[in-house]
Formats: C-alpha cells, sequence, structure tokens
C-alpha cells in the first residue's frame, strides 16, 4: 500500500513538527509513504470565501499529484473534507472521483483503513480535545452533540491507546473555535470571542494540552494562548500519537 | 347577496385585481421542482408505560397541576378548596355546574374578561406532551380559556393517548371551527429567560383525570 | 455606508461580558432543545419525515396552495394574494379602512416584520399593539426584535424595567420579572379588549382543510383573534403543510427545538371564523417562488421558523440579533436574506465558520451551512465583492496551481505568511489584535523532505493523469 501524503500549505509552513509526526506515525504503522514534492494546496482558502470558480488549476495540480496513490492522508479534517466535497474536473472527473472516495483524514486512516489497536506512545498529561467542525461534522470524526445518536469519536480512541493520557471533559463538547478560514480576520471580532472562550473552556476544565485533528483551529488557539502568556500547550494529535513528545518541558 | 357581502367581493376583487394570485401561482408551479413523494407518518408508538404518569409528570414540569379523581365529586371537593376567593365561576361541564357564581352571560365575549375560574371538558389528552385538546363546539366562546384567570380541564383518562400522533388519528376530519390544544398555564420567559406564569392567559391550569 | 455584520459585531463585542452573558442565555436555551431531543428516541426519524413532507410541499406547492384557498374559502375566510411585502401592506390597510379601523392588536409574525407592516401602518396614521411580551418591549424601545422565537433576548431586566417605568409607569428601579410580567398583563388585556382587529401571524396551515395553526406560549394571538371582530393572518406561502395529521409531526418538533418544551402552550387550529366574526388569510410570496427556482437555496423554504439554529450559532450567540441587520437574523435568517436583496445582505453568508452546528439542529433537516458557501459563489460570482479582494483571490489561484512559482513564493519570506490571514506582524493586522501568530520554523517541512528524503520516487506529475484502481495490497509488515 501506498500513500500519498497531502500536508497543507500552512502546516508544511509552520508546523512541520505535525507534517513530520504524521509521516513517522504512518511509517512505524508500516505504510509506504511519499510526500509529491509538486503539491501546494487544496483551493480551500478561495473555495470558502466564494471564489471556488478559481480552484480548477488548484484542482487538477492536485490530481496530477495524487492520482496514483492507493490511498491519499492528511493531518487535517477540514482540508480532508474540501477536497472530498469539492475536487472536481471536467476533464478527468471520474480520476477526481476516485481520489474524493480515498482520500482521508489520518485519525480516520488510523482507525477505519490501518484498523489500529494499539499504539507505542506515552504521553502523561491533561488532553483537551478539540473537535474541529469539519472533521467532526464534516467527515463525522465523532458523534455531534446536536443529533439524537450514540457517541463516538475517532480521535479520542486514539488517544487513549497512549500510555498516560487523561482527557478532560468539556462543557461544551463540540463548539466551533471561530477559525472559519478567512473568517478569523474579516469577522475578527467574533472570531476571537469565539477562540478565547474555546480556550477558556479546556483551561478551566485542567487541560495541560490542547489538542486535535487540525491545526487550523489549533493555530488559532495557539494564538490566543500564547497571548494571554498561558503556559496551555497546543499540539497536534499526530504529536501525540507518533509519541515524539513524551515531556512537555 | 346583503350589501355588506357585496362591498367585500368589490374589495377582494380589486385586491386580487392586480392578478397576484394568477402570478403567484404560475411563478410557483415554473419553479418547483419535480414531484416529490409524501412519506408515510408512522405512529412511533412511545415507549413509557404509563400514560397517566407520563402526562401528570409532563404538564406538571411545565407548570400545570394533576388531580386522579374517581368522580365528579371529588373534582368539586378540590376546585372549591382551591379557590376559595373565586367571584365568577363558569363551568361548561354538566355535572360541575353547582360550582358555578357570578355572571352566567356569555353572548359578548368581552363580558367574560372578570371569569376568575373556567372549568371545561376534554375529549383528548396527550401524555408525551401535556396537552389537552378542546373545540368551540365544547365552550360557549372560544376566548373562554385563555380570558379567564384559572383554568380547570376535565379529562376522562380513557380520552389519554400516548403522542401527537395518536391524537390527530383521534381527531380524525372533525369538522371544527377552532379547537387547541392547551398545555399549561399560559407563560413566558421574555425577560431574561425568567420564566413567569400568567403572561396574558391563566395564571393556572389544573386537569382532572377521572374514571 | 450601512455597517456589515462584521462591523456590527464588532460592536457588540466592546461590551465583553454582555456577550458572555447572551451566549450563556442562549447556549442555555441549546441545552433545553437537546434535552428535549434526546427524550425522544426517534427524534431524527421525526427530523427526516418532516423534511420529506416539506420537500413534498415545495414540488407540489401550487396544487397545494389552490387547495388550502378552496378549503378557506369554504370555511368562510377570506383569502388574499400579495406579491411583495408592499401588496401585503395594502392589503391589511384596505380590509382596516374598509372597516374603519385605526388601532389593532398584533401577535408574533416575522412575515410582518420582514413586509415592515408596523411603520406602513404608522405612516398611514394606524397605532399598531405587538402584544408578545418581547415584541411589546422592542416595540417601545423603538428596536426590531433580535431573535425570531425569544424578540428581546438582548435586552436585560433592568433596562426593561426602565423601559417599563417610562412607558407603563412600573415604579423606577423594579426589574423583577415576575412584577413586569403583570405590568404587561394588565396593560395589554385593556388593549385585547378595546381592539376591533386583531393580526395574527401562522405556523401552518393545512391545504386539506383550510385551517390554520397558531403556536404561542402567551396566548396573545387567541387573546387578540377571539375578541375582535375581524381577525387577519398573514402568511408566507412556505407555510403550506399536506394534511392535517402531519400537524403531528411539526408540532412534537417545532417548541422542543425551539426552547425544550414538549410542545407551546397554545396550539390554536383556526379554521372558520366564529359567529358575526370575519376572518382573512392574507397569503405572501415576497421573494419566495423566486428562491423556489433556485435549486440549490430552495431548502431554506421549509423552515418552520424554530430559532434552533439561532441559538446552537456560535456567531449568532456572540453577535447579537442586529448584526444581521434583516428581519430573520442567524445562519437561516443569513440564507434567506440574499434572496430579498444580494446587494444589501451579501455579507451574510460570510458571517458563519461554515462550522455546521445550525443544520444538525434543524428539525426539518436545512442544509443551512452548505447553502452559506453556496450563497458565496453566487455573491462572489455576481459582483458582490469587493474587487481588492477578488484581484488577491485571483493571484492566490495563480501561485497556488502552479508548483515552481509556489515554491519559489515560499523561499521568499514564506508566501503563507503574506495570505494566510495573519500577514503582517503589526497592529493593522486583525490577526494580531487578538492573537500571536505562529513561530516560523527554521525549515519548512518541504525543505526537511527534500534534505532528508530526496531518495523517495516522486509521482510522474507532468504525466495525463490516467485512472488507477486501488491495490488491494495487505499493509506491509
Ligand atoms: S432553519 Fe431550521 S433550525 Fe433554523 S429556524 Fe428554520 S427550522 Fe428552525
Amino acid at each position: 500500500m501506498t500513500v500519498g501524503l497531502f500536508i497543507p500549505c500552512y502546516v508544511d509552513q509552520f508546523y512541520p513538527q505535525v507534517a513530520k509526526a504524521t509521516l513517522s506515525l504512518l511509517e512505524k504503522l508500516g505504510v509506504n509513504v511519499v510526500f509529491p514534492m509538486n503539491q501546494t494546496c487544496c483551493g480551500q482558502p478561495m473555495a470558502n470565501s466564494g471564489f471556488e470558480h478559481l480552484t480548477h488549476g488548484c484542482n487538477s495540480l492536485f490530481i496530477k499529484n495524487f492520482k496514483d496513490f492507493d490511498y491519499i492522508v492528511c493531518p487535517s479534517g477540514s482540508c480532508t473534507l474540501h477536497v472530498k466535497d469539492h475536487l472536481h474536473d471536467e476533464e478527468h472527473e471520474e480520476i477526481a472521483k476516485a481520489i474524493r472516495g480515498k482520500v482521508y483524514e489520518l485519525t480516520e486512516f488510523l482507525t477505519d483503513v490501518l484498523k489500529v489497536e494499539k499504539l507505542d506512545a506515552k504521553f502523561p498529561y491533561k488532553v483537551g480535545m478539540h473537535q474541529s467542525c469539519h472533521g467532526q461534522r464534516g467527515l463525522k470524526l465523532s458523534q455531534m452533540t446536536e443529533l439524537v445518536a450514540p457517541p463516538f469519536s475517532k480521535p479520542e480512541k486514539l488517544l487513549r491507546m497512549v500510555e498516560g493520557v487523561e482527557i478532560i471533559q468539556l462543557s461544551r463538547k463540540d463548539e466551533c473555535c471561530g477559525f472559519g478560514g478567512t473568517f478569523c480576520v474579516a469577522e475578527e471580532a467574533v472570531s476571537v470571542k469565539m477562540g478565547k472562550d474555546r480556550v477558556e473552556d479546556h483551561v478551566s476544565n485542567g487541560a495541560q494540552v490542547i489538542t486535535g485533528a487540525d491545526m487550523s483551529c489549533l493555530m488559532h488557539m495557539e494564538g490566543i494562548l500564547r497571548r494571554q502568556k498561558s503556559p496551555v500547550k497546543v499540539m497536534h494529535i499526530a504529536e501525540i500519537l507518533n509519541g515524539d513528545i513524551e515531556s512537555l518541558n | 347577496m346583503s350589501a355588506n357581502n357585496k362591498s367585500m367581493n368589490d374589495l377582494n376583487s380589486s385586491l386580487r385585481g392586480g392578478g397576484s394570485r394568477e402570478r403567484i401561482l404560475t411563478a410557483v408551479k415554473k419553479n418547483q421542482p419535480e414531484l416529490m413523494t409524501l412519506p408515510v407518518v408512522k405512529n412511533f408508538p412511545q415507549g413509557f408505560s404509563s400514560p397517566v404518569e407520563k402526562f401528570s409528570e409532563v404538564l406538571k414540569g411545565i407548570g400545570g397541576s394533576v388531580y386522579e379523581v374517581a368522580n365528579y365529586t371529588e373534582v368539586l371537593h378540590i376546585l372549591t378548596a382551591n379557590f376559595p376567593g373565586a367571584n365568577r365561576i363558569m363551568s361548561t361541564v354538566q355535572e360541575l355546574s353547582s360550582i358555578n357564581k357570578g355572571d352566567t352571560g356569555y353572548e359578548d365575549p368581552h363580558s367574560l374578561e372578570d371569569v376568575d375560574l373556567a372549568v371545561i371538558s376534554s375529549p383528548l389528552a396527550v401524555a408525551e406532551n401535556g396537552a389537552v385538546w378542546t373545540m368551540d363546539s365544547l365552550v360557549p366562546q372560544r376566548v373562554l380559556p385563555f380570558i379567564c384567570q384559572h383554568l380547570a380541564v376535565i379529562v376522562n383518562k380513557e380520552n389519554l393517548v400516548s403522542s401527537m400522533h395518536e391524537a390527530y388519528d383521534k381527531i380524525g376530519n372533525a369538522d371544527y371551527g377552532f379547537g387547541v390544544f392547551i398545555a399549561g398555564p399560559s407563560k413566558t420567559a421574555d425577560i431574561e429567560q425568567s420564566l413567569v406564569l400568567g403572561a396574558h392567559g391563566p395564571k393556572s391550569m389544573t386537569v382532572f383525570l377521572i374514571g | 455606508m450601512k455597517k456589515d455584520h462584521a462591523a456590527l459585531a464588532d460592536k457588540f463585542n466592546q461590551d465583553e461580558p454582555r456577550v458572555d452573558w447572551h451566549d450563556e442565555t442562549l447556549w442555555w436555551i441549546r441545552q433545553k432543545r437537546d434535552k428535549a431531543a434526546f427524550g425522544i428516541p426517534e427524534w431524527e426519524e421525526l427530523r427526516e419525515t418532516a423534511s420529506r413532507i416539506k420537500f413534498n410541499v415545495l414540488s407540489n406547492l401550487s396544487q397545494y396552495l389552490e387547495q388550502f384557498e378552496k378549503a378557506a374559502l369554504d370555511n368562510g375566510v377570506q383569502v388574499h394574494w400579495a406579491a411583495d411585502g408592499e401588496e401585503h401592506n395594502r392589503i391589511v390597510h384596505s380590509i382596516l379602512q374598509k372597516h374603519g379601523v385605526d388601532r389593532l392588536v398584533k401577535s408574533k409574525s416575522m412575515l410582518t416584520e420582514e413586509c415592515h407592516l408596523n411603520e406602513y401602518l404608522q405612516e398611514h396614521g394606524v397605532e399598531v399593539i405587538d402584544t408578545d411580551l418581547g415584541e411589546r418591549i422592542v416595540q417601545l424601545a423603538k428596536e426590531p426584535p433580535s431573535h425570531i422565537v425569544l424578540p428581546c433576548i438582548h435586552w436585560k431586566k433592568e433596562e426593561i424595567g426602565e423601559l417599563f417605568h417610562q412607558h407603563l409607569g412600573t415604579p423606577k428601579g423594579n426589574a423583577d420579572p415576575q412584577y413586569l410580567t403583570n405590568a404587561a398583563r394588565l396593560h395589554l388585556r385593556e388593549k385585547f379588549l378595546t381592539r376591533k382587529l386583531a393580526i395574527t401571524g401562522v405556523n401552518f396551515a393545512v391545504a386539506e382543510t383550510g385551517e390554520m395553526v397558531v403556536c404561542t406560549n402567551e396566548g396573545n394571538a387567541d387573546m387578540g383573534a377571539h375578541l375582535a371582530d375581524v381577525h387577519i393572518a398573514c402568511m408566507g406561502i412556505e407555510k403550506i403543510i399536506p394534511q392535517r395529521k402531519h400537524l403531528g409531526v411539526f408540532l412534537r418538533l417545532l417548541a422542543r427545538s425551539a426552547t425544550g418544551q414538549p410542545i407551546t402552550t397554545y396550539s390554536s387550529h383556526f379554521k372558520k371564523p366564529r359567529k358575526g366574526q370575519e376572518m382573512h388569510i392574507v397569503l405572501v410570496d415576497n421573494g419566495r417562488s423566486r428562491q423556489l427556482g433556485r435549486p440549490e437555496f430552495r431548502n431554506s423554504l421549509k423552515c418552520i421558523r424554530c430559532g434552533a439554529c439561532f441559538n446552537t450559532c456560535p456567531v449568532y450567540r456572540r453577535s447579537g440579533g442586529h448584526s444581521y441587520h434583516n428581519a430573520v437574523a442567524g445562519p437561516i435568517g443569513a440564507i434567506l436574506a440574499p434572496n430579498l436583496d444580494m446587494k444589501k445582505n451579501a455579507d451574510l453568508p460570510f458571517a458563519s465558520t461554515l462550522c455546521g452546528s445550525c443544520s444538525n439542529v434543524c428539525p426539518v433537516k436545512i442544509d443551512i451551512h452548505d447553502q452559506l458557501y453556496k450563497w458565496r459563489q453566487v455573491l462572489v460570482k455576481d459582483g458582490y465583492v469587493s474587487s481588492a479582494k477578488a484581484a488577491s483571490m485571483k493571484a492566490m489561484a495563480a501561485t497556488l496551481s502552479n508548483p515552481a512559482l509556489f515554491k519559489i513564493a515560499g523561499k521568499l519570506g514564506r508566501w503563507t505568511i503574506k495570505h494566510a490571514p495573519f500577514v503582517v506582524n503589526n497592529g493593522l493586522n486583525p490577526w494580531f489584535k487578538n492573537r500571536e501568530m505562529p513561530e516560523p520554523p527554521k525549515e519548512s517541512f518541504r525543505e526537511w523532505y527534500q534534505k532528508n528524503r530526496s531518495g523517495t520516487p516522486q509521482p510522474s506529475a507532468g504525466r495525463e493523469p490516467q485512472y488507477k484502481e486501488p491495490s488491494k495490497s495487505k499493509i506491509p509488515h
């Protein structure tokens, strides 16, 4: 099995450690991983701003880069969802469709495809799990509190395999953090307020680390935490699952 | 045709004269999608074992009171004890006519303004939401259950159904002029979400489950 | 220029404790909704049923409207048709004139808000008293409602106490909800008893029987309608449902979704006028038939105005109803408003993070957040977004579709820094106002990968793509 590693542009440039952790985790689980060097972006920033019609170039590039893999795995629910929902190519619609079917967010790839049951990692900290909306409500990585349906959570299932992790309870389990792509600057006031409230929920419930499957939400919350000079850290779930950080200091 | 009717018709046709009816219907017809079938509405059997218990629990939860009674004498007893200060009491229930007090006139709905306690009967009550059904044929004026200060409703236990689906099954195609489900006293929470009973209508609702 | 959602939200956020209070009040209602919904094991199936009934309605609306009209006429009700808000207002006014009425009571109707009936009638010398307590409060304050179910959710009780002191003569400083509600009860009872004409909204209109159902907790619609000589019910044409028994489905969902109550206190079925009374129905289009013709947006007409999407919306809770500058605020308002006026409401579909919570609570399963996304595409294509933004998006698209450009851009001072939302680290940058920027690492992942994994074979990106079945190979160990 060969997996194409799809790394969102901002992760590539700001959070290389997340991409490395993803790569290493997949390799440890015996997967052959390739990072296509010519990848850029899924086109979501434009599409969510109303410019989906400008994403053709991005789309065909994405198709060229990823068409040959058995699976495409991405450590971001939001970018994965965008590809799943919006990757089209008039000339190669069949291939686009196939890609839409084989692109996976990292945690769902681990639970649903690799069917991971145990992990060799240790992280003895209180962790707050941020459910990013696109991963949760879009990809259904975990049950949504609005629905009258049995609970489950793919990322939490994985976190529980890590020795020492204590997942804290939030008072609002799956409220949006307010990042929202360009929303975070276009609607600065509400975006920040949402972020502060989300962070506060984690902090007041004792989180030492806030984690999640989407670095964009985490980047937003990290920005707020750092402005507040809070000791609480932000970490992508891949870093914890890969076990490369055993101590916060 | 009376003069009034005629002028009303003129008014109607002049109002419709702009052809809005046809224009709207044409636009709707043109724009509506292909016919999608109407789903079958299931009966959704309710999980609770005792409709009486459920009804009481729910109605109490929304500010009502419930009494299980064996007969009308008990009802009389309770109402007399609970509403000692009522000056005008109007009962539409034959068996409870002895409780009537004060003015019995009801020709003008406005004249019901000072009714302290209205007692009505309901042919249908719903366990899942604590609602009772009544119709214009069962009250002297439609406004009575709304304008009174306190409302009492007599329901035969046999007429308790579990869900709204069953309730509409029972209502069927009854030809009322006005019908209403009432669930609890009139209420509002418009001021900072603090619940206040007695917004415009009754400040209390008492249901007697009889039989 | 009028302030847009972001500017109005910014203003609302100047008072953070108040935002917290607003947010928590509405979240509490969302929790009540959850509790009520979780009490119904068949909840999701019920939503699906409601949704499908509404789809049927939309697909057969012209016939249902005619069926409804006929049944209503047979019931002795007079039926009027209004193409837009203006015509609706004229029709209502002409009925008033015919009866020589210049004062009336009105219960909650978002449709009349949408048509600006109050303003119209006031200009024509008619006094309108809104009788829903919350609506009366905002009316006294000369404001529009900020929520379709909870019109004065943005008002604190002390402020209402002061308002009532000024208008109803309650003692200064009394802010007890019980006391204030009773003062309003006395004030409004006098209106109910003296006004000869009552206007109500409509929650559901049954095609089969010609009856219309009005749901209130206060009983104000009934107090008005049953005491008045003339009852006018105003409704949008989408309020039709096929059969009486469908009320069972909708009444189970409506109040539970709205406030967490098992049903509203009153669910009144008006079928025929009472003896000596005149009953009118005004059927209003006002853009609905146009929305019906937009395949991507017609689902919005399934809305039953429960307000659940407001209460769950993390943006609405922190920006307040008035930031939407439209009669219907919140997520549903944001997808209805562009249909009414694209230019004026072009900002609203962007006032969302597309989190999707609204679609999940919606009792008729409107795909609200998907429609927000789709409205953005339409608004951009039709030119309702600033040309500066369009230019920067074009530049972004050019870079992102060209790996060579992207790599160069990445090297030259990290392209993403310029295009990601946080531009430069200074006070002018909206990101940086309240958030630190991520610290740029020594090298990007791409650079690291090139250095350390240059041996990994790359996909042949230049070649025309060919479809390849995913291999069934086992995971190697
Ligand atoms: S869109 Fe759905 S949730 Fe929002 S008000 Fe309408 S019915 Fe309720």
